[in-house]
């Protein structure tokens, strides 16, 4: 072990899967970044996950191939990881650790964040209830996005989620104001070609500029992985509370991001959860998950839109279930309705957006909004039911108010439902179509909806 | 003599430290140059094993740990209500004023502002025998709570030598001392969180708690210093239906922990409850209300403390005499909380990795509910109840936490996600869903709502249990199978499920339901059915009776009728008569 200016270097012991064991530690902190050094100059960055008794277990973000016990030094920095932040951000492309990869050099820092943030206190959040919109019918409509909600889209693999999800970012805008948007997109272990698309699609729509895309691809390291999120976020968080940007944050895939994490846990050997997820898999994500939202006196806000695919299209999967528990809804993409061709497939009603009421109604939105959208949901439940039943009886026993449901159902996914990739529909448009949805109905059957919004929008 | 030693071991929130022979088990003690909060829960030889309540991150080996003599401790005075504490009873406001809008690190505060004069009444004069538990004075804390000082419960009582007269002062101030004793009595005292205070003697559960839900005060109620759980995977509305208790239960004081959970949920409650009245006093509910937020992303220890904290505060205003509702949202983060540290202890693990000893936390903490005589003087009764949200992975009932916590618990409201997902809400499962104070509590409404209370219950479950059994029949068969009798029951039960189990807590009228009003509109539907049943016998046809005006109108009652309109549903009841002899009627005369 030698000592210089502060900075420390030791010995590799052991390495075990992702994790090196330092041998001669004793000015090591936990969570400290540390740089690994090999004989023939290689550098790689980890982290210490835990010290004591001369020992230190650190995680190498870029993997130990090709790393050997001999010759390899660890040179403890003597700070924990931190994100260089400036305005010169905008428009740039990171790799998964936040280093310049688009051949620029590394953006002037104005400072240097902690990557891990720090909680959010709650007594000085501010409450999310400003409609965003996306342009997207059954969003907009349905399951409203609010500035500061976190949100995500719950998938499973081949669907049309990163359509989805790029469709959102190039035309989410809010009415009424000219605050300055920006969008934040962080690729963890995806393909090459869903990350391009997505670049791409920004690009065309002249949104590229206001973004800030950070790259872990599905050949990068997948330890790299726990770190994209976060320096993703600690971007966003500055660019909404440092410059006052309405930041929209678009995770994918958080799948990778867990395995990753288990890979992690099962070469610490730690005790598992449920799937060999390890126990604390809710609180980690939540340190994800949580960094939504808005602060009072700030102007800024950062929206959260991750990305999952459940596996095996499982929604009861640790993984969308403990995200579940932590985001403010989901939106549920539906096998049945992507085999149909339907797009936006998203199955609304196991979908939900927790905020939505507040960010909707008179004086953002419409004030019929919330009634014309309970109306449609208990509708459609009511339609499927239908369906359900003429599977077995045949559309000969179904009762002409049955058969009402069933015409409704039809529309509400042929009309209001399905849109084009490049179709951006207004509020007030979105809310046309779900009346001329229910209006498939006789008018008795309206019963969440107040007589006087019926006489005003219902088309006979 | 205080430990004071070194840290040699740190892994996330576990820290272990040697050179801590005089370390006292559940201690806390000041960890590292940070100072952060520690507690010690596990001593070996000289080696402290210490949960972290604060980020760990950037703590070295070889900083110092340092032992306060004191197990973990809440500052009961007044003070406490309407404030946002964090799991350590850490006003969330001054750690803001200290740290900006993110939570930093090593800092102290104290529970309540030190320093404000509160006007204090003595209750007591010199030469007066006070023992412990005794009310020796009162202060005005909130425009709803009248702060009743406590002799502290460990302290021995005796003899008042001398007592401060009426006046204003701060909680230092030394207000009586008593004889034998030297230590003079304060207005607030401590007390060790994970040690449930006593009291005299416990009572049976059987005045209800209302709480305004219908599908809870009716179906499946909760008794005051009764227990009750509620289980629901995400998106089932457990959140909503904790906050709507916590609103309207009628109890005088309400403590909301959130424990792991969503950083804007608390905020919701900080933004809503001071602009909402409570319905009996009409004062802002916040003027009754302590929150506890502890998010999913603050430090994992602190959550498992944040219930103690939450409940010890509750025994207290319960012991001046208060009905306490303590709501815990989720005690699932909770228990993760336990296994985490257990995992950083290497216990050996019980099911899906939890500590064996989840069962027995799990009993020790909805234990310290109860409806009890308090001890001192003068006479009085309090009680805490404790509703534990549960959050089962994949929705699945059969999991550690809920099995456990089903087995301490006497009210369980089963969340379902089809309920959800066809946004029927508050979406308790009525056939899964049970409540063990049903006949306890039956004296109640009899002797103040109405004799036929309990029947008519009874009636109305047996028509949503028919119900399930013929839902099967019509699954395979379609509902024409069936003879019209049956039909009848299949529309009577969805007019319940509409009508009386849902319930829109975001409208203003239907948001709350006053006994007499659930009363009401329970007796109205089996009304109905029984007329129905008798009119079918009369020869009207099921569909003249489907199209009465009567139908919609009992429908929207709920949220059409405000409590204070009750002779609108008596109108309603003679409109039904009226047309149910106009159905027969024109049977009658083809």
């Amino acid at each position: 072990m030698s000592n210089q200016g502060g900075v420390q270097y030791s010995k590799i012991a052991e390495i075990k899967g992702p994790l090196v064991i330092v041998d001669g530690v004793d000015n090591a902190a936990f969570d400290e970044l540390v740089e690994i050094e090999t004989t023939d100059g290689q550098r790689r960055l980890g982290k210490v996950l835990e010290v004591g008794n001369g020992k230190a277990v650190v995680q190498v973000f870029e993997g130990t191939t090709g790393l050997s016990v001999s010759g390899t030094n660890a040179k403890f920095v003597g700070k924990v990881m931190e994100m260089p932040v400036s305005e010169q951000v905008l428009g740039r492309v990171f790799d998964g650790l936040g280093r310049a990869k688009d051949g620029l050099p590394e953006p002037v820092a104005d400072s240097f964040l902690d990557i891990n943030g720090a909680p959010m206190n709650p007594e000085q959040r501010e409450y999310p209830k400003d409609f965003i919109q996306t342009g997207v019918s059954v969003i907009d409509g349905m399951l409203t996005l609010v500035r500061g909600q976190k949100l995500p889209i719950f998938s499973g693999s081949g669907m049309s989620h990163n359509i989805l999800a790029a469709q959102i970012a190039r035309q989410a805008a809010i009415i009424g104001t000219d605050d300055s948007f920006a969008v934040v997109f962080a690729a963890i272990g995806v393909q090459y070609s869903e990350a391009e698309y997505f670049k791409r699609s920004l690009e065309e729509s002249g949104a590229l500029k206001r973004s800030v895309l950070f790259l872990n691809l599905a050949d990068d390291p997948a330890i790299e992985r726990i770190i994209t999120p976060r320096v993703a976020l600690t971007v966003a968080e500055y660019l909404a509370y440092d410059l006052g940007m309405h930041v929209l944050v678009i995770l994918t895939d958080m799948t990778n991001y867990a395995e990753a994490l288990r890979e992690i846990s099962a070469a610490r050997e730690e005790v598992p959860g449920r799937k060999g997820y390890p126990g604390y898999l809710y609180t980690d994500l939540s340190t994800i998950y949580e960094r939504a939202g808005r602060l009072r006196g700030k102007k800024g806000s950062v929206t959260q839109v991750p990305i999952l695919t459940m596996p095996s299209d499982d929604i009861t999967h640790p993984i969308p279930d403990l995200t579940g528990y932590i985001t403010e809804g989901q939106l549920v993409l539906g096998r049945d309705l992507f085999r149909q061709g339907v797009y936006p497939p998203i199955n609304i009603l196991m979908s939900l957006s927790r905020i939505m009421k507040d960010g909707i109604g008179e004086g953002s939105t419409r004030a019929d909004h919330q009634e014309i959208s309970n109306q449609n949901y208990d509708a459609y439940s009511r339609a499927q039911e239908v369906r359900a039943l003429a599977g077995i009886v045949g559309k000969a026993g179904l009762t002409p108010v049955d058969l009402n449901y069933m015409n409704f159902g039809d529309e509400f996914e042929k009309k209001f439902l399905t849109q084009a990739i490049d179709e951006n529909r207004t509020i007030e448009e979105t809310l046309g179509l779900q009346w001329n949805c229910v209006s498939k109905l006789p008018k008795n059957e309206l019963t969440k909806v107040k007589d006087k919004y019926v006489d005003q929008y219902y088309k006979e | 003599m205080v430990a004071q030693g070194k840290i040699v071991w740190i892994s996330g929130p576990a820290v272990k430290a040697d050179g801590m022979a005089d370390a006292k088990m559940y201690e806390t003690v000041s960890v590292g140059d940070a100072k952060l909060i520690g507690e010690v829960i596990r001593l070996t030889g000289d080696v402290a094993f210490i949960q972290v309540y604060e980020s760990t991150s950037g703590l070295k080996p070889g900083e110092p740990v340092i032992g306060t003599g004191n197990p973990l401790s809440v500052l009961l005075g007044p003070g406490i209500i309407g404030q946002i504490y964090d799991g350590i009873q850490r006003p969330l406001k001054d750690l803001a004023a200290k740290s900006g809008s993110f939570i930093g690190r090593g800092i102290t505060t104290t529970p309540v502002d030190m320093t404000k004069q509160y006007h204090f009444k003595p209750s007591v004069a010199v030469g007066d025998e006070v023992h412990p538990g005794s009310i020796i004075g009162t202060v005005p804390e909130t425009s709803l709570i009248e702060h009743k000082i406590l002799v502290p419960p460990d302290h021995k009582g005796g003899k008042i030598t001398n007592i401060v007269a009426e006046g204003d002062y701060a909680l230092e101030t030394e207000i009586a001392t008593i004889e034998g004793s030297d230590i003079p009595l304060k207005m607030y005292h401590k007390w060790p969180v994970r040690q449930a205070r006593p009291y005299l003697k416990r009572y049976d559960p059987t005045v209800p708690l209302l709480t305004g839900q219908r599908v809870i005060d009716t179906f499946f109620p909760l008794a005051k210093g009764g227990t009750g759980s509620i289980p629901g995977a995400f998106g089932t509305g457990k959140t909503v239906t904790l906050h709507q208790i916590a609103k309207w239960a009628d109890s005088q004081v309400v403590v909301y922990i959130g424990c792991g959970e969503r950083g804007n949920e608390m905020t919701e409650v900080l933004v809503e409850f001071p602009e909402l009245k409570d319905p009996r006093t009409g004062k802002p509910l916040m003027d009754r209300t302590v929150l506890v937020a502890n998010t999913s992303n603050m430090p994992v220890a602190a959550r498992e403390a944040s219930i103690y904290t939450g409940v010890t505060i509750a025994e207290y205003y319960r012991d001046m005499g208060y009905d306490v509702v303590l709501v815990a949202d989720s005690t699932s983060r909770w228990a993760e909380a336990l296994r985490e540290m257990s995992g950083r202890l290497e216990e050996m693990p019980a099911e899906e990795g939890y500590p064996s000893y989840l069962a027995s936390r799990l009993a020790e903490f909805y234990e310290r509910a109860g409806r009890v005589r308090a001890k001192g003087s003068p006479e009085r009764d309090g009680s805490v109840s404790l509703v534990g949200a549960v959050s089962p992975s994949g929705g699945d009932f059969t999991e550690p936490v809920t099995t456990h916590t089903m087995r301490f618990i006497k009210t369980f409201w089963a969340l379902d996600a089809s309920l959800a997902y066809s946004r029927h809400y508050p979406s308790i499962n009525w056939m899964n869903s049970y409540s063990g104070y049903l006949a306890d509590i039956a004296k109640w409404w009899s002797e103040n709502i109405s004799a036929d209370w309990f029947d008519l219950r009874s009636e109305t479950y047996g028509i949503l249990q028919r119900e399930d059994t013929l839902k099967e029949i019509v699954k395979l068969l379609g509902p024409e199978a069936l003879p019209d009798e049956e039909k009848l029951i299949l529309e009577v039960a969805r007019m319940i499920k509409i009508g009386i189990l849902q319930q829109n807590s975001f409208d203003d009228v239907d948001t709350y339901c006053s006994p007499e009003k659930q009363f009401k509109l329970m007796k109205l539907q089996v009304d109905f059915y029984n007329k129905g049943q008798q009119a079918l016998k009369d020869g009207a046809s099921l569909a003249d009776i489907r199209s009465m005006e009567v139908v919609s109108s009992l429908l929207k009652a709920r949220m059409d009728v405000k409590d204070d309109e009750m002779d609108k549903l008596d109108k309603l009841a003679t409109d039904m008569v009226e047309q149910f002899k106009n159905v027969t009627g024109v049977k009658v005369q083809n």
